[in-house]
Order: structure tokens, then sequence, then C-alpha cells
């Protein structure tokens, strides 16, 4: 008979922690391959390698922390967090940056907090702004896209490159800034948009490549919005913010404000709308405080990236937005059922 | 087909009706023994009013309370009072509670009913006979009737709501009590109208239904009832829930700290309307009710009309008995809103709707370790109070009670919904549970200790006054005593009366040596 008396309801979950975060992954996997496809394999090289290293140093603090290893293992939270941490990087990456990211991200960014569900900042971006900082030679050497140097790593050697067996020399006429700095350092000489635009590291929108990826990235958060793995308020304030702001700067000056395409298909805004702002324990809970957190990141990276010190501001202002959230939400609890 | 609302969140389920619904209403047969909690329903307990020995007749009163938010216990046959002790009870708490325990002498013999016509009966009798024959809300809540009547008779009335929805999967008893009893839900729906006097009427039940909603049609053709309608709502659990029926069919919300009579609604079950119709037109007490027996462990799922206090192990043997009686687990009520029992020796009482018998083993639960809140707001979203689950665990899980009622912890109405979609599949509502009983016993502690207090200082005072009050007596009689020595004249002897009785004790001290010598 009935030994242990447990509370309704009696229903079987209609989700787990796990399935939402195999949705995450299965929503990233198109934009990762077109960011191989233009790019070469090197990030697969660093998503490995995170992933290798975020699950070691999970399971090393749960042990210090006496907690269940193998269940906290297979939410998959930390594979999400080191995947996004990875696709910060610069395609190819010595593995100690990659381990000492993912270090911080996983310990100082989750488990100093409490652990999945206690971390006010986005691990992933805590790991990757302690980078920024500290190494921010390592963490600016970007590579040209395929089409445009007609050269490409191979995945041997992007694995002898992250761990240093291979001179970087050699490959220096493949480094690049980003289309973003570009356009930063372009601006700050007085050289008009359109002029800069003309390098072949442009495409027709964006930077050549990133443009593509950021539109598997798109497809990706439709898939996480069908899926209701995420929901609809943060990617579209963000993306509005983004978009009316640099719209409002383009209209008043072309010449020495991008276009908002430009800035939608440049840099991290599409996968931080869908992937990175949504991660939903550093996130705003109310529906309200989901746009006014979305419209808050959406207008910083604006901000960070035309008048900040950095070419891309999404870490920064997701990092920001994370410090609001308490706020927010106190101030945006929906009524109640029968209040005035 | 007047416009219909929507309320927020919500969930679609599994219905699970069909199980119980292949197999018709049956009656269940009378057990060897009918054991009668005192207290059925919400509100003050009966005191007995027979004794161990007495023979009962069915019908008959066996325990009452002149207490207005209260129902009387009626024996369900005929039989002698056995026993009158602790017995375990249906209750979430698994506690006992004082029932009186019938062995039944299976002649089913009735005491004499007084049967009147109730339609000539002014709304306050009609009230003081639902009252007489113990009705309480049969939809689970189990809230007397006759002072919910009364009190939306003060309020008024304008629109009458017959619940029929039954929102909750596996339970189909007003499904059942609809399809056989249609005719009674009506008339009952008429008493209804005659005591309350609404100018309309919408019995609302779940479009997945459809026997139901026709028998109710064809009854109400049969027998029309004035400003009436029949509605079929959309099925999402939980639109039977009082606040959200009266949302989805009137888009009003019942103002926080109110009840539905301040906005001029009142709600009944349809399985209440029945026991009213009963109880009016033939004087019988709610002595029965129909029971849904099903789940994934029970040979024959179906519903049976069964006796009050009937052990739910007699009505388990109708229905066939377990599929493996090593590890049944049973709950009374439905899988969202229900509490497990301890065990099949418990009795049906006016509240059980459903008994729904599943395996130990597998019956879906809360598992012992559950992930962390990953603030994912799905409980938001579902949520058909619009309360934020995620903030409210938060709190209630660091005790932090004062900020769960900044949540409004009490607006909860504990449909389980957050707890179903919870990816992390943490027992929100179990966390809700416990930090309303740990609220309510604070606050009853605090009552107590508040009135302790206010008893004390009473004391105190009291006491103050009386010594106050004795001190102004003495100072009174020593004026008037004062006053009348004066009046008197002798001043001398009055200056020292001390003085005096020492001269009159040494005077007599000294006659005394005089006598000795």
């Amino acid at each position: 008979m009935t030994s242990v008396i447990v509370s309704s309801p009696y229903v079987a979950p209609g989700s787990s922690l796990k399935r939402l975060m195999l949705h995450v992954i299965v929503a990233l996997l198109p934009g990762t391959i077109a960011y191989a496809w233009f790019f070469g394999p090197g990030v697969i090289v660093n998503i490995s390698l995170a992933i290798i290293f975020a699950l070691a140093f999970e399971a090393g603090i749960l042990r210090l922390r006496a907690k269940p290893v193998m269940p906290h293992l297979t939410d998959f939270s930390a594979v999400v967090a080191a995947w996004l941490f990875a696709l910060c990087l610069p395609m190819h990456a010595p593995w100690w940056l990659v381990a000492v990211g993912t270090g911080f991200a996983m310990i100082a960014g989750k488990h100093l907090y409490g652990g999945l569900g206690f971390n006010p900042f986005n691990p992933a971006m805590v790991g990757y702004v302690v980078l920024l900082i500290s190494f921010p030679r390592e963490m600016t050497t970007w590579y040209l896209p395929t089409a445009v140097s007609g050269q490409t790593l191979s995945l041997a050697e992007s694995i002898a490159y992250s761990f240093g067996s291979v001179d970087i020399g050699q490959w220096d006429a493949l480094t690049s800034a980003t289309p973003l700095d570009q356009v930063r350092t372009g601006i700050g000489q007085n050289i008009p948009i359109d002029e800069i635009r003309q390098a072949p590291l442009f495409g027709t929108y964006g930077g050549t490549g990133w443009e593509w990826i950021a539109l598997w990235w798109f497809v990706g958060g439709v898939y996480l919005l069908i899926t209701k793995t995420i929901r609809w308020h943060i990617p579209l304030a963000l993306l509005t913010a983004v978009m009316s702001l640099s719209l409002i700067f383009y209209l008043i000056d072309p010449a020495i404000y991008a276009s908002p395409l430009f800035h939608l298909l440049s840099g991290a805004v599409v996968i931080g709308a869908f992937f990175i702002a949504t991660d939903p324990v550093s996130a705003a809970t109310t529906d309200l405080g989901r746009i006014y957190y979305g419209l808050m990141i959406g207008g910083l990276i604006y901000v960070i990236r035309v008048w900040g010190g950095y070419p891309d501001g999404i870490a920064f202002a997701v990092l920001l937005a994370n410090m609001c959230v308490p706020l927010i939400d106190y101030y945006t609890q929906p009524r109640v059922y029968g209040e005035k | 087909m007047p416009r219909l609302f929507h309320f927020h969140g919500g969930l679609h389920l599994d219905g699970h009706k069909a199980e119980s619904l292949t197999r018709d209403l049956r009656q269940a047969s009378l057990p060897g023994q009918l054991i009668l909690p005192l207290r059925q329903h919400i509100g003050d307990y009966n005191k007995p009013v027979v004794e161990v020995g007495n023979r009962v007749l069915k019908g008959e009163v066996v325990a009452s309370n002149a207490s207005l938010i209260c129902a009387a216990v009626h024996a369900p046959t005929s039989g002698t009072v056995s026993a009158i002790g602790n017995y375990p009870v249906p209750h979430p708490s698994g506690q006992q509670d004082i029932c009186i325990v019938i062995d039944v002498d299976g002649e089913d013999e009735a005491a004499r009913a007084d049967i009147i016509d109730p339609r000539n009966l002014d709304p306050e009798e009609l009230i003081q006979r639902i009252r007489r024959a113990g009705i309480v809300g049969l939809g689970g809540a189990a809230f007397p009737t006759s002072p919910k009547l009364s009190r939306g008779k003060m309020h008024g009335v304008d629109t009458l709501i017959i619940n029929g929805v039954e929102c909750e999967p596996y339970i189909t008893c007003d499904d059942m009590l609809m399809r056989h009893y249609a005719a009674e839900v009506i008339r009952g729906s008429g008493f209804l109208q005659q005591i309350l006097g609404p100018q309309t009427t919408l019995i609302a039940i779940e479009d997945n239904k459809p026997e139901a909603i026709a028998a109710m049609q064809q009854a109400l053709t049969d027998h029309p009832l004035p400003d009436t309608e029949i509605i079929a709502i959309p099925t999402i659990y939980p639109s039977g829930g009082e606040k959200q029926l009266i949302q989805i069919l009137t888009g009003k919300e019942v103002p926080h700290g109110q009840l539905a009579f301040d906005i001029g609604l009142l709600c009944q079950n349809v399985g209440t309307c029945v026991a009213i119709t009963r109880a009016l037109e033939q004087d019988q007490p709610l002595i029965s009710r129909i029971v849904t027996c099903t789940g994934d462990n029970i040979e024959q799922p179906g519903n049976w009309e069964v006796r009050l206090g009937t052990p739910i192990s007699h009505l388990i043997e109708q229905a066939g008995g377990y599929k493996n009686a090593a590890d049944p687990y049973l709950v009374m009520g439905g899988p969202m809103m229900g509490f497990a029992l301890s065990g099949d020796s418990l009795p049906i009482v006016k509240a059980s709707n459903c008994i729904m018998v599943m395996h130990e083993e597998t019956i879906p639960h809360a598992p012992g370790y559950h992930d962390e809140c990953i603030r994912c707001s799905k409980c938001t979203e579902v949520c058909p109070a619009q309360l934020l689950p995620q903030q409210l665990y938060w709190h209630a899980r660091a005790k932090a009670y004062d900020r769960t009622q900044d949540f409004h912890l009490f607006d909860c109405i504990e449909c389980g919904c957050c707890s179903a979609v919870c990816p992390s599949q943490i027992p929100l509502v179990q966390y809700y549970r416990a930090a309303k009983s740990e609220i309510r016993a604070a606050q009853k502690a605090h009552f107590k200790s508040d009135r302790a207090r206010a008893r004390f200082e009473f004391r105190e005072k009291r006491l103050l006054l009386r010594k106050q009050q004795d001190e102004e007596r003495r100072r009174l009689k020593r004026e008037a005593l004062k006053k009348k020595q004066a009046e008197s004249g002798d001043g001398e002897q009055v200056a020292d009366p001390v003085q005096a009785a020492l001269e009159r004790v040494r005077e007599r001290k000294k006659a005394a040596q005089e006598e000795t010598l």
C-alpha cells in the first residue's frame, strides 16, 4: 500500500532541462556548420576543447561542493555554455585561452554563485569578458574568411595551432580585424563607410561570410521559438533596439553611421539575440521585464559599438543588463488575477 | 451563444476520461459497515446526536451542529451505531478524525420523509431544507451549500452559474451524473433560481462531454427554465475552477479578497443541483454520491453511486479489484489537485468525486532529486492566477514567507499547472502548500499569543481598577466616619481613641491586680 505520500500533481513531466538544452544544441548546429564552412574547422576545435574543459571543470567543482556529478553533467547546461563561449573566440585560439575562459565561466561565473540557476551573470559572457580584458592580443587575432584569403587551415593544422606546435607567424597574412573592427578604425581615420566597405572583407550587407552565418543563427533562433525553448520577447526587443537606433543614426548621417542591416548582420547581434541574451537564468523573467531587458541589451550593443571602446559590445551589454534583472523583475510583476 | 472569454495560462491535458466512461453508472452494493466522519465539509465540527447501540434509519441525522458553516451528517442506510471514535479519514494531512461507525443491517429502512411541494415554499424555507439535508458543494471543495445561498441571496445574484465543467483528467462523475440525472440537474437549477432570483442562468459544460451536453439540452427542452442557457466551453484545464469559469463566461475577475457573490455571481456544481432536487422534492438528505473509480491499477474503471461512509476497499471490490494488489497507490480527486490516501480502509465522503487507483511504482510524481529552477518562466505562462511561480518558489524555499505574500502566495489555487510544465521538475505546488500551512500556523500562533496578551493585560487592568476602587471605598468610609464623629461632638475622646483604649486596658489590669491581692 501507499508507502510514501507525495503531493499532486501526478502527471508525467512534460519537459526536462536536458531536453531544453538539447534543443539549444540542435539550434546551434546550422550556424556552427556555416561558421566552419566560411572560416574553416578551427571553430569546431574550439567548441570541442571548450566542452571538454567545461565538463572537466564542472565535474571537479561539483565534487568539491559534494553535489551529484552525473545528473548535473548530463543536463548539458555546461555544454551549451561552453559552445556559446567558444563561438565568441577567434576561430583559431591556443588551448590555454579556451581553458582559462571556460574555467572562469564555470567556476567564477557559475559555481561560485551556487551553480545552475543561481548565477546572476551569463557564464559564457563572464568567461569571454575575462579573456577580452586579460588577453587582448590573442582575442583580437581574427582570420579572414576562406572566400577572401583563398586558404583555410585544415583540421589537423587547426589542432596543431591550438596546442602551440605550429608557429603563428606563417599565417600572419591570413589574420585580419573583424569587419566591425575595420569599420570602427576606418571611421576613426575619417574614412567614409562606403569606402571602408570596398574592402573584400565586406559582403553585400555585413562582413563576407558573417552575414550568412548570422542568417543561420536566425534559422536556429526560429527553431528555438517554434520548440518554445525561448520566447519572442527578448530577441524581438533586442533586434528592434539595434535596428531602430542604427536606422535613426544612419538616416542622420550615412557616411559615418553604418546601415541597420550592417549592424544586424555583423558581429554577434543575431546569435546574441536568440542564444545569449535568452539564457533564462540570468535574464529577466516577466514578459514585460524581458522586453525592457532586450531593449536595454540592444541599446547598449549599439552604444558600445559606435561610441564605446570595443568593436562589439554584446558581452558587456548582456552583463550590464544582468545586473539590472532583479530590479526589472521587481518592477514588472504582472497584474495578479483579481487585482485592479 | 454568448461570447466566451479566456483566462490566463492553463494546460491541455490528456483527459483519460474514456476509461471510466465505457461502463454505465452502477449502484454500489451496501457494505457491512459505514464509517461517517463528523466533518465532511469546510467549517465547524458536528456533534454526534446518536449513541453507541442506537438503531438508526436511512436518512436520520446522526451528527449536527447549530453553527451556520456546518452540514449535518445522516445515516446512509439503516443499522446500528457500533462505535464512535477516531479513524483514518481522507484528508491531505493523513490524520485521523472522529467518525460514527454504523453496522449495516441490510434492510435499508428509511426514516419517515416530510414531503411538501417545494414550489410553494419561500426562499428562506428552501435554504433551511437544504441545510437540513446536509448538502455541501459536490465539486470537491465541500463548502456547506446553505450559507453560500444565504449570503448570495443577501448580496443579490445576477448570474447563476451551474458548473458541469469537470476539467480534471480521469474524473467523470459529473459527466455520468448529467447523462443520467439531467432532469434533476435542471430542476435543481430551477430551485436555485427560485431562491436567488438571478437574471441569467448559465450551465457550463466542457466540450469534451457531448453526451452530457445533449442530455442536458434535452432536459432543458422538456423542463424549460427562464433565461437559462447551456454553454459548451473549450476544454482547457483548469476551466472548472470557480474563478476561471467566471472569467470564461463573463470576462469578469473576482476582485482580490472578495468572493463571487460580491460581483453578483454564484456557482453551484451539477451534483449539488441533484442533491438539492432530492432534498426538496423527496426530503432525502445527502447520503450518497457518484464516485469515479479509475486508474491504471483497477480492473474495471467506472462510476458508482455510493453511500457515504462506504470503505474505499468495498468500492474497489465492486470495480473488480486491483490489477496488481501488491502496489496500489490511491489518490482522492484527480491527478492535478488530488491527494494520496494512506490506504483503502478510508471511507467515501461528501467530497470524494474520484478514487484514482494507480501503481505505486509508476505513478508520476516529483522525484526526490530535482534540478534547480532556471527561471525559464514556463510556470508563469501557464499560471491561471497570473502569479510568478518561480519567484514564489524562490522565496518559499528560502522560507522568506513575508516575501511569498508580496508575490501573492494566497492567490495560488494549487491547480498544479506550474509543476506539470516545470522542466526542472520541481514540485512547485508542494512548496506553496508547505509555505501556506507554515504561514497559517504562524498566524494561528500569533493570534493565540495576541489573545493571551490581551487577556493578561485585561487582568492587570482589572486588578488595578479593583485596587483603586477599594482604596476609593476606604477613603470614602474614612471620610464618612470622620464626618460622623465630628457631628457627634465629643472631641476629646475622639481625639485619641487608641489612648482611651490603652487607658481602659490599664484600668482593667489594675482592677485585676487589686482583686488578686
